[in-house]
């Protein structure tokens, strides 16, 4: 069984891994090391890295593993304090100044203090995730950091180092325990130093073909043994070439489930061919692809396969 | 003995005060590695020693595997980097004479030893600044008097500016740097999801509004209100600096120079045989260190071009990096494609498609006769926004203002394909 403190926190890397892969996610030896870290220092773990790697799932999981709320951020362009941090209840704030004036109040000191008062305030999602029942903090998502622009990242540097937030109205809000804070990037842009200093870093690469294989068997517990090998050995034969886009595991999963949906058993140029949709996603890739490009890979495939018995 | 107050005596302080005291030699270590790793060129600050120390700590030294995963999450920041800590990790926690020599091969600080003998450019300009009176007989002792004069002449400045920059003597290229450094930058706007606050905007500033309704005892209710708050896009450009473009590379850097200080969100790549991303080196303010270092970062100067297969990296590795948030492209080049055109033309359409707007400058457009008869420019037309001459500071002036406002017909590429059409 896994070692947990008290808090719920895991006490060694072996028992980030264990509680992990009860949650069907098996991480690596080096991002179990930097969870752990991250756990311990009580520091936000940025995790960057290309598309469909698994960076979001690690939050996602985590939140289970733990049994953790999971708040999660989506990032845009254009996202400001009023989406991101809190609002305050406008229309209710006036009916509170009508009420007020029907019954007489005068003092404006008063006023003030009872209209900017938590009653009217709209918590969003980073203010939840300081805020949390004691003993229980959060694990705290933020999603692809790199869609934002530069004026939020600055934002959330108060966030990151001090776990708290300024509401000019209302005063400091400060989490009596700092949430788990996972940061993903896509790196569609560089995220300021600043910010990466803050956290740990760690860049979430492609699996290792045994280690995609062992995620396919507990992702896609229905998949012929014979064909999950041949679907791993070619998608980590893609990845060799040079596509526009790679697929991620995400896309491996998806083609896995795919085929045996349609209850095969090995693959064939014609079933690659209808079903290379769920694995790319760039017309030129599907082209080069479903060419003679891929019959070799195929062929290639199989040989290596057989060599290896 | 070391002075007090010295960034390593003080980094050594910190060490000497953590809980890790007793283990002494692994904290000196991780002192020791973070300056190596500072010498090959990472920024690991005083702050990650600390937060190394303290994640080793935590962890307790178990397999080689954990300790490179820990270090490494507080060491690198940016995934370029990584190669240089697996080597720098690979060589330190192993032997540690090994690691003078090799960072002395690697690091980039030992080259600079080597360059310093060469003066730097800015050093020539500050002479200049100083001992002008000494140096302008020499420096111009090659052209008559009387040009000079001419150039402080409205009809001399005319003449500057409808000059080809390739016909330009070296007087007159520093007069048209100077010109360029008075032009007015593009100063093209989109709307960005942000907002501030305006007297006569759309949108009802709810939070202002109520605030300003307190200060009245909530009596008296007047709307406040927003608008949506505009930047440039960002603005990427695609600078050919292959021997056909010669004459016109040093110029237009000088033209990208003041374009990265005057604007946000600038990216430069220079492209002959490879690409090579100058955007940092453009950052520099002084414009003759900043081309300097351009040069000095690119290897193929006034070399052979390929067009379609540096066009291929640059969607590979840099087109979602930087072509986000509705970037606009401008493409210098003269479309003189040697290698094989069909991936010219796939490359330029892909490029197409992932910005807002793409450009071509095109100096041979100069001549008033141009037509689309090469196979590389054939390829590329149908495939661009705009087509615009950059031989002279006229052009320069037209394409700020190009940029400025909605695309114009005259610049339409279709003009051409149109003629081309008669050609085949």
């Amino acid at each position: 069984m896994a070692e947990i403190s008290a808090k719920g926190l895991p006490e060694s890397i072996d028992s980030v891994v264990e509680i992990l892969a009860a949650e069907d996610y098996l991480a690596g030896r080096s991002l179990a090391t930097v969870l752990f870290l991250a756990l311990k220092m009580k520091r936000p773990l940025f995790l960057e890295g290309e598309a469909g790697v698994g960076k979001t799932e690690v939050a996602k999981v985590l939140a289970k593993a733990l049994d953790r709320p999971l708040i999660r951020l989506q990032c845009y362009e254009g996202l400001d304090v009023a989406s991101a941090v809190y609002e305050w209840n406008y229309p209710a704030q006036m009916l509170e100044i009508r009420m007020a004036e029907a019954a007489g109040v005068s003092d404006r000191d008063r006023l003030e203090h009872d209209i900017f008062s938590e009653r009217y305030l709209i918590r969003r999602p980073v203010l939840q995730a300081l805020q949390s029942a004691p003993g229980r903090a959060p694990v705290f998502l933020i999603d692809e950091l790199d869609r934002t622009d530069e004026a939020f990242e600055a934002f959330l540097l108060e966030v990151l180092s001090d776990f708290q937030v300024t509401i000019p109205e209302f005063g400091t809000v400060k989490a009596a325990e700092p949430p788990i804070v996972i940061v993903t990037s896509n790196r569609t842009r560089e995220v300021h130093d600043a910010l990466k200093r803050r956290c740990l870093y760690h860049w979430v690469d492609y699996p290792k073909a045994a280690d995609e294989l062992a995620i396919i068997r507990r992702k896609v517990p229905g998949c012929d043994e014979q064909l999950s090998r041949q679907i791993v050995a070619y998608v980590q034969r893609l990845r060799t070439i040079d596509l526009f886009k790679n697929p991620g595991i995400a896309e491996t999963i998806d083609w896995a489930t795919a085929l045996t949906e349609l209850d095969r058993l090995a693959l064939d140029p014609e079933t690659i061919a209808d079903t290379l949709g769920t694995l790319l996603k760039y017309q030129e890739d599907i082209a080069r692809i479903q060419g003679s490009e891929g019959q070799r890979v195929l062929s290639e495939v199989k040989a290596e396969l057989l060599a290896a018995g | 003995m070391q002075t007090p107050g010295t960034g390593s005596d003080k980094r050594d302080g910190i060490v000497g005060s953590l809980p890790v005291q007793g283990e002494g030699r692994l904290a000196d270590n991780i002192v020791h590695f973070a300056r190596v790793l500072r010498k090959a060129g990472l920024k690991p600050g005083p702050g990650a020693v600390i937060d190394a120390i303290e994640a080793i700590d935590t962890i307790g030294i178990g397999s080689r595997v954990e300790f490179h995963a820990a270090l490494a999450s507080i060491f690198v920041k940016r995934h370029e980097d990584q190669p240089v800590f697996d080597e720098a990790f690979a060589i330190f926690w192993r032997g540690r004479d090994l690691v003078g020599k090799m960072i002395a091969l690697m690091s980039p600080v030992a080259l600079d030893l080597g360059e310093r003998q060469k003066p730097k450019p800015g050093s020539a300009r500050v002479s200049d600044a100083l001992f002008a009176e000494k140096n302008r007989p020499v420096r111009e002792r090659n052209e008559p008097d009387i040009e000079i004069d001419a150039r402080l002449t409205v009809s001399g400045q005319e003449v500057l500016r409808q000059m080809d920059f390739g016909q330009m003597s070296s007087g007159e290229l520093a007069q048209a740097r100077r010109e360029i450094e008075r032009l007015a930058m593009p100063f093209d706007k989109v709307s960005t999801r942000r907002f501030r606050a305006s007297t006569r905007g759309r949108y009802v500033d709810q939070r202002a509004s109520m605030r300003q309704a307190l200060r009245t005892g909530g009596d008296l209710m007047l709307p406040r209100f927003r608008e949506r708050r505009q930047r440039p896009p960002p603005l990427v450009v695609l600078a050919d600096i292959s021997g056909s473009m010669s004459q016109y590379s040093r110029i237009f850097l000088h033209f990208l120079h003041v374009l990265s200080e005057r604007r946000q969100r600038v990216h430069t790549f220079l492209f002959g045989t490879r690409l090579t991303n100058v955007t940092r080196q453009l950052r520099h303010r002084d414009p003759d260190e900043a081309i300097a270092q351009c040069t000095d970062a690119v290897a193929d100067w006034s070399g052979g071009t390929r067009i379609g297969e540096t066009l291929r990296l640059f969607n590979r590795q840099w087109a979602r990096r930087v072509l986000g948030q509705g970037a606009v492209v401008l493409l210098i080049t003269d479309g003189l494609e040697r290698d094989d055109v069909e991936t010219l033309g796939v490359e330029i359409d892909r490029l197409h498609r992932s910005c807002r707007r793409l450009v071509w400058l095109n100096p041979l457009l100069r001549f008033s006769g141009f037509e689309a008869r090469a196979r590389g420019v054939r390829a590329m037309l149908p495939h661009v926004d705009e087509l615009r001459a950059v031989h002279n500071l006229e052009a320069l002036g037209d394409l700020v203002r190009a940029l400025s406002g909605p695309p114009e017909r005259d610049a339409d590429p279709r003009r051409f394909l149109a003629s081309m059409k008669g050609v085949s």
